[in-house]
């Protein structure tokens, strides 16, 4: 990562965790896994809360649904790291990795409910453009999606705008395929906590 | 009234942290990275990249902010300051133009 602090500046204690995840998993721990161990009172500790309210707290969404609208961000925010880990955790909590494939290569036509579709067109109209009209939100809901799912999918937009800064603006190294798919098993198995 | 969701109430817990609580940068300088507004000439780049094009940051924005004097530390800081309030800016959007979508839902819901 581009702050030396983020690389090496981690107590005893995280410096032993790390490696032994590293021995245990076979697998490195993510930068983005580093990063909220890092100083947690500033960032990381409440960070993770929230992440894991919006991912993983009680919604009418699927866990599958929001890993799906986490990797769309993602894409429309061009930030490959955080495309890799949620598209991999998408396509394992679907259990069709075709799918998320086909939403992330053309929305329009991929073969999901329209209520989902609508939702991620405003996601990724509010991401690019930084705004959405109130007509925008009548579309959504015509489609069958409620108010409440609405605030639940900007909750995972917010913790995904702010992942996807931090992954380029830190430089998180991206990983193998193998990693990205031992990452995900890793968040539907414990989430973001 | 509506009750805010656990959703919000977390994401509120970590902008009041990140902006009120203590770090190595002054609240002031930490709230023109959230806001996006002037801090410094070497770091203007830097904070404004993040919240607009992220994926172009570079080494040499960090090493022009470093090089200005500010710590690593106040760069791991300013930078997440920076992508949260881009970020809290998109949750508002979102937020006002659902509730306008929905007022009258929403009278509904305090009776």
């Amino acid at each position: 990562m581009r702050l030396e602090i983020l690389n090496r500046g981690y107590g005893p204690g995280t410096k032993l965790l790390f490696a032994l995840v590293r021995v245990f998993s076979g697998h490195p721990l993510p930068d983005a896994a580093k990063l909220v161990f890092y100083r947690p009172a500033f960032y990381g500790s409440r960070a993770k809360d929230f992440t894991h309210e919006a991912m993983r707290g009680p919604s009418a969404w699927s866990v599958a649904d929001r890993e799906l609208m986490a990797a769309f961000v993602s894409k429309v925010n061009q930030c490959a790291f955080c495309i890799g880990a949620h598209s991999a955790t998408a396509g394992q909590a679907y259990q069709d990795s075709a799918k998320v494939q086909t939403v992330l290569a053309d929305l329009d036509s991929a073969p999901i409910e329209e209520g989902l579709r609508e939702t991620l067109r405003m996601l990724g109209k509010l991401t690019r453009e930084g705004k959405v009209s109130a007509e925008d939100m009548r579309q959504v809901m015509s489609a069958g999606i409620s108010r409440q799912q609405v605030e639940d999918a900007l909750a995972v937009c917010a913790a995904f705008n702010t992942t996807d800064r931090l992954a380029d603006a830190f430089g998180f190294e991206l990983l193998s395929p193998e990693d990205f798919e031992a990452g995900a098993k890793y968040l539907l198995k414990r989430g973001y906590r | 009234m509506r009750t805010e969701d656990k959703k919000r109430a977390a994401y509120r817990a970590l902008v009041d942290r990140i902006l009120n609580g203590a770090g190595r940068s002054s609240p002031e300088q930490r709230a023109r990275a959230f806001a996006g507004s002037h801090i410094g000439p070497h770091l203007d780049a830097l904070i404004d990249k993040v919240a607009t094009t992220p994926a172009q940051v570079t080494d040499a924005d960090f090493a022009a902010a470093q090089a200005a004097g500010f710590s690593e530390d106040q760069l791991f800081e300013l930078v997440i300051c920076a992508a949260v309030g881009q970020s809290d800016r998109l949750y508002e959007a979102g937020l006002a133009a659902l509730y306008e979508a929905t007022v009258d839902g929403e009278a509904d819901d305090a009776t």
